[in-house]
């Protein structure tokens, strides 16, 4: 059933994420992204990563997604326009990630031949009691430091957008 | 588990002192920033921000004074760390220095600058003594997002806004692959810290290539941050398209920090498969040279000439990075200081000469300048020669201890192809000298004064060059007893 799970959901993954790409349209992009952090969702919960899993879906496919879809109906985004400058890009593009593929793909299955693979629910402490607890204590000035990446993204946008400077 | 065994103490906050003075620091300028009005003059918020930095500067060596990892494990307080967090505010004060009378020319004199910058140094900070591939990882963005900003911070100038956006989309991408590799390490050996790392790969219970296919994904991400070929493609865009002073700091602070942990990880967590990946960092370094050399010869605009010329001395430090030894992390501490000096002597130069919107910075507007402005050409000249490794500089010791330490290892090819490299490189380098002492200058307008901030950072950047190149011990010793990591 676990397996059974696990392919189905990688495979909506996959094709919502090589669709995101494909898509000509911005809004048929941001769906697909939906459609990815959703699968992805459900495969943080079969590893047991119920707290992330639930982060995954209310934060990526729920606030963040939204804030996408209403800024490309505020820009009146219309259909992307090809462009005829890829160059070496269009041809080498396609071989090249498939190379990296098969090259990830072969790494793993010769080093993880004789490893144990994931057992499904084997993992327990993905709780939010759990992960608050490595969050303030272990990992707590990662924690408090990334406050200050999204302070200085937030300073970035604000000096990107604002209206002219004199 | 009882928290109070992780509490922070005392000693914790001191060995990361420089970060958390420049994290407030930044914070306080961005609520001064909101509480002046808009019309009024914002320079006094730039010598806020240098005090910050001074400020920092003198709580180097406090967390130097304090050495071992805080905040369990995370942060690392050595010598190492110490040594790159100077550097890099060096860097900071430079571009602080020059941007004051550079933002006013420009009409774009607002706070953010200073607290960009400001945020960038706490990154490279975080960097330079981070102990934890997770606080690499945040240290980078941090360090990288300002960065982006930065480069496109005259919104209005279309160079630089296409500058921030290639920036941007290129480091998110090789930011990408940096995190691909920790999440590989991390499904290897089970853990993120450098140290345990290295027991875990030791132990060789978990699957070695896989290990060796995560370092290669780092090794990308951080090929990309320090500019190496073939990874480069950014560097030129973005130097030239950047505000000259932002263009300094760029080559020459984010890079060596990049290069900071760069060294750790590779001689810390993946030592021990260091035979397997010193081809790849041969060609790496060789590539670097060539391209970023070959390149620079062409260009005629200053800016780019020294973009790909600090591709070049990328090559050089890489060259250090191959021999895989103490003495060769040492010759890489040193270079970086020196080249942090020279380099950003340079740009300090060319911010003042590049004029506003700064339509002066082809090799044609230097013509002449000798006559014009001996002072600024000599100064110029200096930083010049010493990049291109002229005995008495800082250069020439730099580039001496990086081949030394490279034959030491018997890395033979790489050092003779590396030299070559550096005698192309001179007649770029000499190109401009030419244009400044042998030409008649074109026009005959009155120079512009140059701004206070700008003769400073000229001038201690020469005198540095200049000590270094004759004392080269006062760093070297420091760099020597302090190559070594903790393992």
């Amino acid at each position: 059933m676990d397996v059974i799970l696990f392919t189905f959901f990688a495979l909506v993954a996959i094709v919502g994420a090589v669709s995101l790409v494909l898509q000509k349209h911005p809004i048929s992009s941001a769906l697909s992204l939906v459609s990815v952090m959703v699968a992805l969702s459900v495969l943080f919960l079969l590893l047991g990563a119920e707290f992330i899993a639930a982060a995954q879906l209310v934060v990526y496919s729920g606030a963040i997604m939204v804030l996408f879809v209403f800024v490309i109906m505020l820009l009146n985004a219309g259909a992307e326009r090809e462009s005829r400058k890829g160059g070496l890009a269009q041809f080498l593009g396609l071989p090249l990630t498939a190379i990296l593929l098969v090259f990830a793909s072969y790494v793993i299955t010769q080093s993880m031949s004789n490893a144990k693979a994931v057992k499904f629910g084997a993992f327990t402490g993905g709780g939010p009691r759990e992960v608050g607890w490595e969050l303030f204590t272990r990992y707590l000035l990662p924690f408090e430091v990334t406050s200050i990446l999204i302070l200085i993204a937030i300073a970035g946008a604000v000096v990107l957008a604002r209206k002219e400077i004199d | 588990m009882n928290p109070a065994a992780f509490y922070p103490t005392a000693t914790d906050y001191l060995r990361f002192l420089p970060e958390l003075i420049l994290t407030i620091g930044g914070v306080l300028l961005l609520v001064l920033e909101a509480l002046t009005g808009d019309n009024k003059d914002k320079s006094s918020l730039g010598y806020l921000a240098i005090a910050v930095v001074l400020g920092a500067m003198f709580a180097v060596p406090v967390a130097l004074a304090n050495p071992g990892t805080s905040f369990n494990g995370m942060i690392v307080s050595d010598g190492f760390a110490a040594f790159f967090r100077m550097v890099t505010l060096l860097v900071g004060l430079f571009t602080l220095l020059c941007s004051t009378s550079y933002l006013s020319r420009e009409k774009a004199n607002t706070g953010e600058f200073y607290l960009l910058v400001l945020f960038s140094l706490a990154g490279q900070g975080i960097m330079a003594a981070s102990n934890e591939l997770i606080m690499v990882f945040l240290g980078l963005e941090i360090a990288s997002i300002s960065s982006y900003v930065l480069a496109g911070f005259l919104r209005d100038d279309k160079r630089g806004s296409e500058a921030a956006l290639k920036y941007f989309l290129l480091g998110s991408f090789a930011t990408a692959f940096l995190l691909y590799g920790i999440s590989w390490i991390y499904g290897v050996t089970g853990a993120t810290n450098l140290v345990a790392i290295r027991e875990s790969l030791a132990a060789g219970t978990s699957g070695n290539s896989m290990a060796v296919a995560a370092a290669a994904l780092m090794l990308i991400g951080l090929a990309f941050k320090v500019s190496a070929a073939p990874f480069q493609a950014w560097a030129p865009d973005v130097y030239q398209g950047a505000p000259a002073p932002v263009s300094g700091f760029l080559s020459a602070g984010p890079k060596a920090a990049a290069f900071a942990i760069f060294l750790r990880i590779f001689q810390t967590s993946f030592e021990s498969f260091s035979s397997r990946y010193e081809p790849v960092l041969w060609i790496l370094a060789l590539a670097t040279m060539l391209v970023g050399n070959f390149s620079a010869l062409w260009q005629s605009n200053v800016k780019r000439m020294l973009a790909y010329s600090s591709i070049a001395h990328a090559g050089y430090v890489l060259v250090a990075v191959t021999t895989n030894s103490n003495v060769g992390t040492a010759a890489a501490m040193f270079y970086l200081a020196a080249y942090a000096l020279m380099n950003f002597g340079a740009f300090a130069a060319v911010t003042h000469l590049a004029g506003r919107g700064e339509s002066h910075v082809t090799i044609d507007d230097l013509k002449g300048l000798a006559s014009k402005q001996p002072v600024v050409a000599g100064l110029l000249t200096v930083c010049l020669l010493s990049l291109t490794g002229v005995p008495l500089t800082a250069g020439f010791f730099g580039k001496f201890y990086i081949f030394k330490a490279a034959i030491d290892n018997h890395l033979y090819w790489l050092s003779a192809l590396g030299l070559l490299n550096s005698a192309i490189a001179a007649y770029y380098y000499l190109r401009i000298l030419a244009a400044m002492y042998m030409h008649e200058p074109k026009t005959t307008d009155h120079p512009e004064p140059v701004p206070g901030g700008i003769q400073l950072t000229m001038w201690f950047s020469a005198a540095g060059i200049l000590t270094l190149g004759v004392f080269p011990g006062l760093v070297l010793d420091y760099a020597n007893r302090f190559a070594t990591f903790v393992k």
